[in-house]
C-alpha cells in the first residue's frame, strides 16, 4: 500500500507492508517498524519501537483529522487507487470553493450579495445556533459565485451556503 | 418521603437529580420537548411525556403543559433544576395552587431576591455589607451624577431586573454618565421589560465567590463553603472551585454569618446561593442571591461529603436539616470543568451536532455529570452545556494535576467542545498561582495560544506529525469504511460497510 498523506500542510510519503507481527512501513522513505490495532471504531494503538501511542480519528463535513494525544493534526489522505480522493482535493486554492456549513443551524441573513468582490475572511452569511449568531467567512479572495443560503432556512453542516470563485 | 418527582428540565441536570431520585427510592417523571426524544434524561428516566416543540417558550417554559404532566402522572413533587423555570416565583405559586410540592424556596423569597433593588433594600435592613450605591432606581442623570460623585468613579449602572450583563454599564467619567444611562435604561426595558438602573461603585478587577446555604422548613438555615467563580467569559462562568484560594477560615466564617443573615432575612428555604464580589483588599459585598441549585454544586459536595440533591429533596418533604452548622466541615479541593459545545478555534461559537466519539474520562477523584452520549445529536435549541467534569483531591494542585489527566482522556468528536480551554487554564501559571478574578479569562484568551504541551506525548509536535502520518495510513487500511455522515442528519448512523467489500480488501493486501 502507498498512500500520499499531507500532514498540517506538509506532504508525506508512506509505504505499508504486512509483516510478521506487525507492519513494515516506510515514511519518507525511512523504515520503521510498527504495530497497530483498532480497540474499538475511531481509536488506533499504535506501537513505535514500544512507545504506545492512542489516535483518534475525526471525520468533520469538511476535514478529516488526526488526535496524537491532545494535539490535533489536519490530514489529507490521498490512496493512488482512489479517483474520487484525488479530485476531492484537486486545486482548492484557484477556482471555485464551497462555503459549507460547519454545524447545524439556520440562516439569520446574508451578509454580501452574488456577484460581489469578497476578501479573504470577510463574512457572507450569519448561521444561528444556540441562540449565537456565527458569521460564516470566505475561505479566500474572489467573487461569490452563487448564495445557496436563503435567510430563515435550516442547514446542516456539509451544506454548500455559498461558493466563492 | 415522596413517592415520585417530576423533573422539570433537561440535560446534565436532569440526569443527575434522576440519579438522586433513584438513590432515594423515589420515582421519576421527566417532561421533553420534540427534539429531546434520545435525550438521556428521558432514557433515563421511569416516565417521560412530551410537552411541545423545541422552542424552550412552547416546551420547558410551558408551565401548564408541566403542572399537567405532573397532574397526570401523581408525581407530588417538581424539581426545577437550574435555568428554564428554576427560579420563576409564578411557577412556583402555581405548583402551590396546585397542590404540588416546589423543590425550592417560597415564592415570596424568590420575588424578594428576583429584583436586585428589593433584594438591596431588605438586606440593608439587615446589615449585611454593600457595594455603595443606591438601593433604588435612578429618577434621573443629576441623582446619578451626585451618587457618582459621593461613591467615586469608576461607577457602574445595573438594570434592577437584570442578569447575564443586559443593562449594564460601566462609566469613568461625569460626562459619559448622561448616555449611558439612558441606553442602560432602554436595553434593560427592551430586555426584561424593566427599565429600573441602579448605580454602584465599580469594583475593579473583584473577584465573584459565591456561599452556598441551605435552610430548612424550621428555621435552620447552615453555609456550606465558599466558590470560588472568577473565571468567566460573557458573564458566563467557565471553571469553578472550592474553596477559593484566597479565603481562610476567618473569612470563610464572616462570608458564611452574612450569607446566612441574607436568607433568614428572606425567610429562605431550601438550597441557595449568596453571590459576593471580593475586591483587592479582600472586602466581600453582597451582589445577589441566586434561588435555585447552581450548575457548580458538585465542588461544594466534594469538600463537604455533603448530597446537595438528597437534602433539597429531604428538605422539601418537611425535614429537618440532619447536622448543625458545627458538623460542617470543608475537606480537600474541588474544581469544576463547564464542557461546552463550543468552538475553541472559533471564538468559542456554540457547536450542535452528532457525537460520533465519545471517549470518557475516569479513575481517582473525578467525578463526570454529563447529558450526553455517542450517537446523541446535540440539539441546536438549548443552552451549549454537555457535562461537567469535576476533581477531587487532597490539594488545589493535586486537583489540578488530576483534571489535566482526565481532560487528557477526554475525547468528543463531531462536535466541538472546550475541552482544549481548560488544559491551557489548568496549565497557566496565574492560575496556578491563584491569582484571579473576573477579567482573568479574556486576559489569558488575549495571549497567543501556547501549543498545549503538558501532557502531550513523548517527543515533541514534529515526531508527532509522523505519527498522525502513519495512523491515517494505518485506519485507511485497516478502517477503509470511514464514518463520513455527509448531511449530519440525525438519523444517519454512518454507513455500514459491506462485508463484500471489506473482504476484498483484505484479500488485496495479501
Amino acid at each position: 500500500m502507498i498512500y500520499e498523506i499531507i500532514v498540517g500542510g506538509k506532504p508525506h510519503r508512506l509505504e505499508l507492508e504486512k509483516a510478521a507481527g506487525g507492519w513494515e512501513c516506510r515514511l519518507d522513505g525511512q523504515p520503521v517498524h510498527i504495530d497497530a490495532v483498532i480497540p474499538r471504531r475511531d481509536v488506533l494503538s499504535l506501537l513505535v519501537d514500544g512507545h504506545s501511542y492512542e489516535i483518534k480519528r475525526e471525520q468533520t463535513a469538511t476535514d478529516l483529522h488526526m488526535w496524537v494525544g491532545s494535539t490535533r493534526f489536519a490530514v489529507a489522505l490521498h490512496d493512488p487507487r482512489s479517483l474520487r480522493a484525488r479530485q476531492k482535493d484537486a486545486g482548492d486554492e484557484k477556482g471555485p470553493r464551497k462555503i459549507l456549513a460547519p454545524m447545524p443551524g439556520r440562516v439569520v441573513r446574508l451578509l454580501v450579495r452574488e456577484n460581489s468582490e469578497v476578501e479573504a475572511g470577510q463574512g457572507i452569511v450569519v448561521v444561528e445556533a444556540m441562540k449565537m449568531q456565527n458569521e460564516i467567512k470566505s475561505p479566500k479572495k474572489g467573487v461569490v459565485k452563487k448564495i445557496s443560503a436563503t435567510p430563515g432556512a435550516a442547514v446542516n453542516p456539509g451544506d454548500v451556503l455559498a461558493i466563492v470563485e | 418521603m415522596f413517592k415520585k418527582i417530576l423533573i422539570a428540565n433537561r440535560g446534565e441536570i436532569a440526569v443527575r437529580i434522576l440519579r438522586a431520585c433513584r438513590e432515594m427510592g423515589i420515582s421519576t417523571v421527566v417532561v421533553y420537548s420534540d427534539v429531546d426524544r434520545a435525550a438521556l434524561h428521558v432514557r433515563k428516566s421511569d416516565e417521560a411525556y412530551p410537552i411541545g416543540p423545541a422552542p424552550a417558550a412552547e416546551s420547558y417554559l410551558r408551565m401548564d403543559k408541566i403542572l399537567d404532566v405532573a397532574k397526570r402522572s401523581g408525581a407530588e413533587a417538581i424539581h426545577p433544576g437550574y435555568g428554564f423555570l428554576s427560579e420563576n416565583a409564578k411557577f412556583a405559586q402555581a405548583c402551590a395552587d396546585a397542590g404540588v410540592k416546589f423543590i425550592g424556596p417560597t415564592p415570596h423569597s424568590m420575588r424578594m431576591m428576583g429584583s436586585k433593588t428589593s433584594a438591596r433594600q431588605q438586606m440593608e435592613k439587615a446589615g449585611v455589607p454593600f457595594v455603595p450605591g443606591t438601593s433604588r432606581g435612578l429618577a434621573s442623570s443629576e441623582e446619578g451624577e451626585q451618587v457618582a460623585e459621593r461613591v467615586g468613579y469608576p461607577v457602574m449602572l445595573k438594570a434592577a431586573a437584570g442578569g447575564g450583563g443586559k443593562g449594564m454599564r460601566l462609566v469613568h467619567t461625569r460626562q459619559e454618565l448622561r448616555s449611558a444611562l439612558e441606553s442602560a435604561q432602554s436595553e434593560a426595558q427592551r430586555s426584561f421589560g424593566d427599565s429600573e438602573v441602579y448605580i454602584e461603585k465599580a469594583i475593579v478587577n473583584p473577584r465573584h465567590i459565591e456561599m452556598q446555604v441551605l435552610a430548612d422548613e424550621h428555621g435552620n438555615t447552615v453555609w456550606l463553603g465558599e466558590r470560588e467563580c472568577s473565571i468567566q467569559r460573557r458573564h458566563q462562568k467557565v471553571l469553578e472551585e472550592a474553596p477559593s484560594p484566597i479565603v481562610d477560615s476567618d473569612m470563610r466564617n464572616r462570608m458564611g454569618e452574612v450569607a446566612v443573615k441574607v436568607a433568614e432575612a428572606a425567610n429562605y428555604t431550601n438550597a441557595g446561593t449568596v453571590e459576593f464580589l471580593v475586591d483587592q483588599e479582600k472586602n466581600f459585598y453582597f451582589l445577589e442571591m441566586n434561588t435555585r441549585l447552581q450548575v457548580e454544586h458538585p465542588v461544594t459536595e466534594l469538600t463537604t461529603g455533603l448530597d446537595l440533591v438528597h437534602l433539597q429533596i429531604r428538605i422539601a418533604a418537611g425535614e429537618r436539616l440532619p447536622f448543625a452548622q458545627s458538623d460542617v466541615a470543608i475537606r480537600g479541593h474541588a474544581i469544576e470543568c463547564r464542557i461546552y459545545a463550543e468552538d475553541p478555534d472559533n471564538n468559542y461559537f456554540p457547536s450542535p451536532g452528532k457525537i460520533t466519539v465519545l471517549l470518557q474520562p475516569s479513575g481517582p477523584g473525578i467525578r463526570r455529570d454529563s447529558g450526553m452520549y455517542e450517537g446523541w445529536t446535540v440539539p441546536m435549541d438549548y443552552d451549549p452545556l454537555l457535562a461537567k467534569l469535576i476533581g477531587y483531591a487532597s490539594d488545589r494542585q493535586q486537583a489540578i494535576m488530576r483534571l489535566e489527566r482526565a481532560l487528557y482522556e477526554y475525547f468528543v468528536a463531531g462536535i466541538k467542545t472546550n475541552i482544549s480551554l481548560f488544559q491551557r487554564i489548568l496549565g497557566d501559571a496565574d492560575f496556578q498561582a491563584g491569582k484571579l478574578d473576573t477579567g482573568y479569562l479574556d486576559r489569558l484568551l488575549a495571549k497567543a495560544n501556547p501549543a498545549v504541551a503538558s501532557f502531550a506525548p513523548k517527543p515533541e509536535i514534529k515526531g508527532l506529525e509522523k505519527i498522525a502520518a502513519i495512523a491515517a495510513g494505518m485506519f485507511a487500511v485497516l478502517d477503509p469504511a470511514a464514518p463520513v455522515n455527509r448531511n449530519g442528519n440525525a438519523q444517519g448512523t454512518g454507513s455500514v460497510p459491506s462485508n463484500w467489500k471489506q473482504k476484498g480488501r483484505a484479500e488485496g493486501l495479501r
